[in-house]
C-alpha cells in the first residue's frame, strides 16, 4: 500500500472539508475551545455578542434551560446568576446582560464531561434582560429574565 | 498569597466545584472620583479548570463580572482524592492557579 499517497490523500480531504466548512461560516476559526475572543466582549449589542460568541445569532427559547437570578438586584455590581438546562451534549453556555454597555458578560465552554451547568455573578448597569444561550447539537437555545437594578454596577 | 479558593465535591458521580478567586475586575469604565480619570480596564479574561490534567471548562470573562469572582460548576467522572486545578489570566497578563483535591 502506498502510505504516503494515502497520507496525502487523508489530507488534501480533510482540510479541502475544513476549508468548505469556514467558507460556509459553519465553523468560525476561533471559536477554538479557549480561545479568548475579544470582538465578542467588544460588542454593543446582544445578537452581535451571541454570534460573536456562539457563530450564529439564530437562537430559540427552551423551557429547558433554567436561569436563576433575582427579580430584584439591589446592588448591581453582584447579581448572582445561575445557568442549568436538561439538554444533553451542551457545548457552551453564555451570559449575556442587555442593557449593558457590552452585553456579553462571560461565556464558558463546556467539555463532554460537563453537566450543564454554571453559576457566577455579574454586574449589570441597569434593569435590563439576563438572557441564558446554550449551545447543544450546534444548535442554540435561550432563555431570558428580567432583574430590575437598584443599583448599578457599571461605572458611575 | 493564593487568590483562589477551591472547593470540589463529589456526590453520586458528579463532581461540583465552587471557586473564589480575588480580583478587583475593574471595567475600565469606572471613573476615579478625586480626579476624575477613568480607572483602566483590568479583569480575568479566562478560567481554565483541569481535573487531572484534562480541561473540563474554561470560560472566557469580560469586565461584567463581579468583583472577587464567583465560579461554580458540574461535571462528571471524577473521585474523590483527584486533583482539580484552576488557573486564570487576566487582560494584563497576570495570572495564577492553585490545586485542590475533591472531597
Amino acid at each position: 500500500m502506498n502510505l504516503i499517497r494515502r497520507k496525502f490523500l487523508k489530507t488534501a480531504t480533510y482540510l479541502g472539508a475544513t476549508a468548505s466548512a469556514i467558507g460556509a461560516g459553519v465553523l468560525v476559526p476561533q471559536r477554538v475551545l479557549g480561545a479568548y475572543d475579544a470582538a465578542a466582549f467588544a460588542a454593543k449589542d446582544v445578537n452581535s455578542a451571541i454570534s460573536a460568541t456562539m457563530g450564529t445569532d439564530q437562537h430559540t427559547a427552551s423551557d429547558t434551560i433554567k436561569l436563576k437570578a433575582p427579580d430584584i438586584a439591589e446592588n448591581g455590581a453582584v447579581v448572582p446568576v445561575t445557568v442549568s438546562s436538561s439538554m444533553s451534549n451542551v457545548e457552551a453556555i453564555s451570559i449575556i446582560v442587555s442593557a449593558n454597555a457590552s452585553p456579553l458578560t462571560s461565556s464558558y465552554q463546556l467539555s463532554p464531561a460537563c453537566e450543564a451547568f454554571v453559576s457566577t455573578r455579574i454586574k449589570m448597569g441597569k434593569t435590563g434582560d439576563v438572557i441564558a444561550v446554550v449551545k447543544a447539537d450546534g444548535k442554540l437555545y435561550s432563555a431570558t429574565k428580567e432583574v430590575k437594578v437598584t443599583i448599578g454596577g457599571c461605572g458611575g | 498569597m493564593a487568590s483562589i479558593k477551591i472547593r470540589a465535591k463529589a456526590k453520586d458521580g458528579v463532581t461540583t466545584v465552587k471557586t473564589l478567586m480575588s480580583h478587583p475586575m475593574e471595567t475600565g469604565l469606572r471613573k476615579d472620583s478625586k480626579t476624575g480619570e477613568k480607572i483602566p480596564a483590568n479583569h480575568i479574561t479566562e478560567v481554565t479548570a483541569e481535573h487531572n490534567g484534562n480541561v473540563v471548562m474554561t470560560a472566557n470573562w469580560g469586565g461584567a463580572i463581579s468583583k472577587n469572582p464567583y465560579l461554580s460548576f458540574k461535571f462528571k467522572g471524577a473521585a474523590a482524592g483527584d486533583k482539580i486545578k484552576i488557573t486564570w489570566v487576566d487582560n494584563m497578563g497576570k495570572g495564577d492557579s492553585a490545586e485542590a483535591a475533591i472531597k
